[in-house]
């Protein structure tokens, strides 16, 4: 029987009934008395110098307030990057400043030079048109190649376009060159990984206010992570002290990685409120989200991986090139390194590894973290390498993978890149893959697609990832400048009912109705008296936010932690009012007793008792019943999955369509699978759209060619079947108390590779000899891809 | 400036607009209706989509003008007489068709013009149907299933929880 409460239930979310009524509080929804409105300038060339800015006809138009320029902001610091990477040979990497409104120079289609602060919104857009900004252009730096050979730069005080050259694991090499030299069979495969546009559906905003009485700030954004944002501002760019400087996230419409970093936006929208005394408003128009907020991917990688006769890997070993875009966004230099490199041994005994990533600026918006944030780059180059090398040693893809699995025995289990996963069993998901897609089934589908003129292709991919960042200790050492713990408080009040204050964000996960099935669970209460604040950092101890899939293994630890704290001191006050020992006191269904009696009190006379303390031991505790843990994780978590797609192809149009979908995941213990569920939907459509769909195009000239929706294809409905999704074959995470691993990010790692896959097989069956195709698999490049396939045959 | 009176979830409102006023910025900024939301700028995503005289309308392409004297119904005015959500909210609800919420409005008022017009539609026809409603969060199974719920029809066989 399912359970209709606490963990492992799914109850419906109670988040949902404010969405459904159309009364949720997103940041442009809300109005500030006396507010105003910002509107930026921003380049439409990619590359230029900016000889002068004449805003005094701006600063004339009706309704307006003030206008900024990056004059006003060369005083205060620059937005960092999180993470601190070394060269192969060292060096540290460069890491030039990224001001609040461009200043010398503009870098990218969408740079801001200038803000109008006006009394309406139109009244701002007018005036933008009335500044005059002498920018003279400069060719633009978009090819990563042309970056690297070139001496056109985009930041000129460094003199080169590239970032870092790093290696991972560097002593390994020359092993790794040498296996691969020495090798029976070299599978070599050069593929992009497609650059893509986050898009959640809510574009950026940000009300910056300031209180001159006290000398507070407090700013509205989209972000999922409040604090980090507060982190920034304060520490790095506008050094506001943090106790000065509110930060509220409030409902938020989805993020996908692109609202956890600072944009020069958010401090605009402060310093104009403290310089005009009323609070700024800015909100991003769609086509401003496309050229501003961070993208996702772009990689172009040499994958080679060496087998021995009997198909055992040997090595795997990678060149990539990493396009960062014009500035260093905040965990941009992570994303290709540590979030990528280290998984390039994948869910495989392969014992050697060696990875090289160069981060190349280009004239380009930055490129960040987008949903998996490395590690779908990591599984696609491994899942395609490893296919195409079966088909090259004639070798079931299915087979060739699990000879190579890690084996469920083997575990804790040191990678060749350098992690050690706690837990898995590969061969179970691989099992359970096989029984959910059908496999048995699929050549009669195939004949049947034969029959209606269609080629049909079955694709299988294997991923691991590694989630809930991150401890710590191990990111200080490879150049986080940041602590990846989170926290929580757990407050009874009075009457029996709970506040849980969490460092995590909820854009969509479900939070306020998670969170509260854990506590609940723990306390045997009825979760209906427990709510969930997020948010809001003047009620937050501290967090680090919601991304990496990390919420309820780092943020939900935590909770566990300070409920844990809740139940010893509870049991104190039981022990006192039941006049027995602590150790005596056994918690169940809400209800304190004394071991072996008939004695007992509730939770709610506890909770009354802690804060009417009446007869009450106060020389030993405390009045009160509230507790904070901040938690920070031992290792990473490592979801693993085995994800099936069958595709049809059409011959004559070379039209792709996804048949079947199938996501087996091993997310250890699953606290609401409903929920979950719903995440690897969302996954997986972002994983098909960046297979068949989706790209970003940046002409020679750095114009960004997909600025909009009519450019830039978005996954429709239509282009979705229904998606097969299990998780029974958990295996639980032995680091952190709930056993949970992290669901937000596996279809978007696990799918594209097996789309692919199955793409290539059914041109293969068709009998096109086709190897690769790059993503996005649109019907013009399959159609191409076979016309040139015959082409070589003939 | 021009003056519009409508009648917006049953009441009748009125106010004073620029020509180029948008229905959305009319809903959102002059009558507080902020659960019309506006996702794009090329009438792309859905998520505005209201009824203007029962027909689904994504309110970024009509000027308030232009609803002058119409009946204007969103997602404020979907719930049931009691305040509880109405068969097809209830619906979303029950199978997770959302997550963010932001599409959600938009969804919410197409599916009611779906049904409106097909009270049974197939998969494909909803499929179909909701080409002009953009979800980043959901993937559309539980969209589609939830739908199809809201329509009578049994979604047990429907793939996954
Ligand atoms: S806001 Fe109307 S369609 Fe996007
Ligand atoms: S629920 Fe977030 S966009 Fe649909």
């Amino acid at each position: 029987m399912p359970k209709d409460t606490g963990i492992g239930a799914s109850p419906v979310r109670r988040e949902d009934v404010r969405f459904l009524t159309g009364t949720g509080e997103y940041t442009d929804d809300i109005v500030l008395a006396k507010q105003t409105y910002a509107v930026f300038a921003r380049s439409t060339v990619a590359h230029g110098t900016i000889k002068s800015i004449d805003t005094s006809a701006a600063e004339g138009m009706p309704g307006v307030l003030a206008v900024f320029t990056g004059e006003d902001f060369v005083e205060v610091g620059g937005n960092p990057a999180g993470w601190l990477i070394n060269s192969r040979n060292g060096e540290p990497m460069k890491e030039p400043k990224r001001p609040v409104l461009a200043h010398g120079k503009v870098r990218h289609v969408g740079d801001a030079y200038a803000a109008v602060i006006a009394e309406t919104i139109e009244q701002a857009r007018d005036a933008v048109e009335a500044i005059e900004a002498d920018i003279d252009e400069l060719p633009a730096v978009v090819d990563m190649n042309d970056a690297l050979s070139g001496s056109n730069f985009v930041h000129d005080e460094i003199e080169t376009n590239q970032c870092f050259d790093w290696g991972w694991i560097e002593d390994n090499r020359d092993a790794t060159d040498n296996a691969i030299k020495n090798a029976h069979h070299v599978t070599t495969l050069e593929l992009v990984n497609n650059r893509l546009v986050p898009n959640a559906m809510e574009p950026r905003a940000s009300i910056g206010s300031y209180k001159a009485s006290t000398g507070e700030y407090t700013l509205h954004t989209t972000s999922q992570n409040p604090h980090l944002t507060r982190l920034l501002i304060s520490a790095f760019v506008l050094g506001i002290p943090e106790n000065m400087l509110t930060v509220i996230a409030p409902d938020v419409g989805g993020g996908f990685g692109s609202k956890i970093y600072h944009y020069g936006e958010e401090a605009l929208v402060l310093a104009a409120a403290k310089k005009l005394g009323r609070p700024v408003k800015w909100t991003a128009d769609r086509t401003e989200s496309f050229l501003t907020d961070a993208h996702g991917r772009d990689h172009v990688t040499k994958i080679e991986l060496a087998l021995d006769k009997e198909g055992n890997f040997l090595a795997f070993r990678t060149d990539t090139k990493a396009n960062v875009g014009a500035y260093l966004s905040n965990f941009s230099t992570a994303t290709p390194t540590f979030l990528h490199g280290t998984l390039m041994a994948g869910n495989y005994t392969v014992p050697l590894v060696y990875v090289n990533v160069k981060a190349v600026f280009t004239n380009t918006a930055p490129v960040d973290a987008y949903r998996g944030a490395g590690r779908p780059e990591a599984t696609y180059s491994l899942e395609r390498v490893i296919d195409k090398a079966a088909r090259e040693l004639r070798m079931d893809p299915i087979e060739l993978r699990r000879k190579n699995f890690i084996k469920p025995d083997q575990y804790p289990y040191a990678s060749a890149a350098g992690l050690e996963y706690d837990a898995g069993n590969y061969d179970a998901l691989m099992d359970k893959m096989e029984e959910v897609a059908d496999v048995a089934g699929f050549e009669a589908r195939r004949k049947q697609s034969e029959a209606n003129g269609l080629m049909r292709g079955f694709g299988v991919n294997a991923y691991i990832e590694a989630c809930g960042i991150a401890p710590s200790n191990l990111v200080g050492v490879l150049g986080s400048r940041v602590g990846l713990y989170d926290a929580a408080t757990v407050r009874v009040n009075a009457t029996g009912n709970l506040s849980v204050m969490v460092g995590a964000h909820s854009h969509g996960q479900g939070h306020e109705t998670a969170f509260p099935q854990v506590v609940a669970e723990m306390l045997g209460i009825d979760p209906a008296v427990i709510d969930i604040v997020h948010g809001d950092t003047s009620k937050i101890p501290f967090g680090m936010g919601t991304y990496g899939s990390r919420s309820l293994a780092v943020c939900g630890s935590a909770v566990v932690r300070a409920t844990e704290k809740i139940i010893n001191k509870a049991k104190k006050i039981a022990g006192h009012m039941l006049e027995a020992s602590d150790q005596d006191i056994t918690l169940e269904n809400g209800v304190f007793s004394v071991a072996g009696t008939d004695k007992s009190v509730t939770f709610g006379e506890v909770a009354l008792k802690a804060y009417i303390p009446h007869e009450y031991p106060l020389e030993d505790i405390e009045p009160g019943l509230e507790e904070t843990a901040f938690y920070d994780p031992a290792n990473f978590t490592y979801p693993s999955g085995a994800y099936a797609c069958e595709v049809e192809v059409d011959p004559e149009t070379g039209k792709v369509r996804v048949d079947r979908m199938c996501a087996v995941d091993d997310f250890g213990n699953v606290i609401n699978p409903m929920i979950v569920t719903g995440q690897v939907h969302g996954g997986l459509a972002q994983g098909i759209g960046q297979a068949l769909v989706e790209n970003t195009s940046y002409d020679e000239n750095g114009q960004l060619l997909s600025a909009s929706y009519m450019d830039y294809t978005m996954p429709r409905a239509d282009d979705m079947p229904m998606f097969h999704v299990d998780h029974s074959q958990g295996t639980p995470c032995t680091h952190n108390p709930l056993g949970v691993k992290g669901c937000g990010e596996a279809g978007a790692i696990g799918s594209p590779p097996t789309v692919v896959n199955a793409v290539i097989d059914a041109l293969q069956s068709g009998g096109t000899n086709v190897t690769h195709i790059d993503m996005p698999v649109t019907p013009a490049r399959v159609w191409d891809a076979m016309q040139n396939a015959k082409s070589e045959e003939a | 400036m021009t003056k519009v009176t409508m009648t917006v979830n049953g009441k009748a409102v009125s106010g004073d607009v620029e020509g180029r006023t948008l229905l959305s910025s009319f809903l959102r900024e002059d009558q507080g209706l902020t659960g019309t939301h506006v996702g794009c700028d090329t009438s792309q995503c859905g998520a505005c989509v209201v009824h203007v005289d029962g027909a689904a309308v994504k309110a970024c392409t009509m000027l308030a003008a232009e609803a002058d004297g119409a009946n204007v119904d969103t997602i404020e005015g979907q719930s049931n007489a009691d305040g509880s959500l109405n068969v097809i909210q209830q619906a979303f609800q029950d199978h997770h068709g959302l997550q963010c919420g932001f599409c959600t409005p938009g969804m919410v008022m197409s599916a009611a013009a779906l049904l409106k017009d097909n009270p049974k539609p197939s998969e494909t026809e909803v499929r179909e149907y909701l080409e002009g409603n953009i979800c980043r969060c959901t993937g559309y199974h539980n969209i589609v299933k939830a739908i199809m719920a809201a329509s009578g029809q049994d979604v047990t066989a429907i793939a996954a929880e």
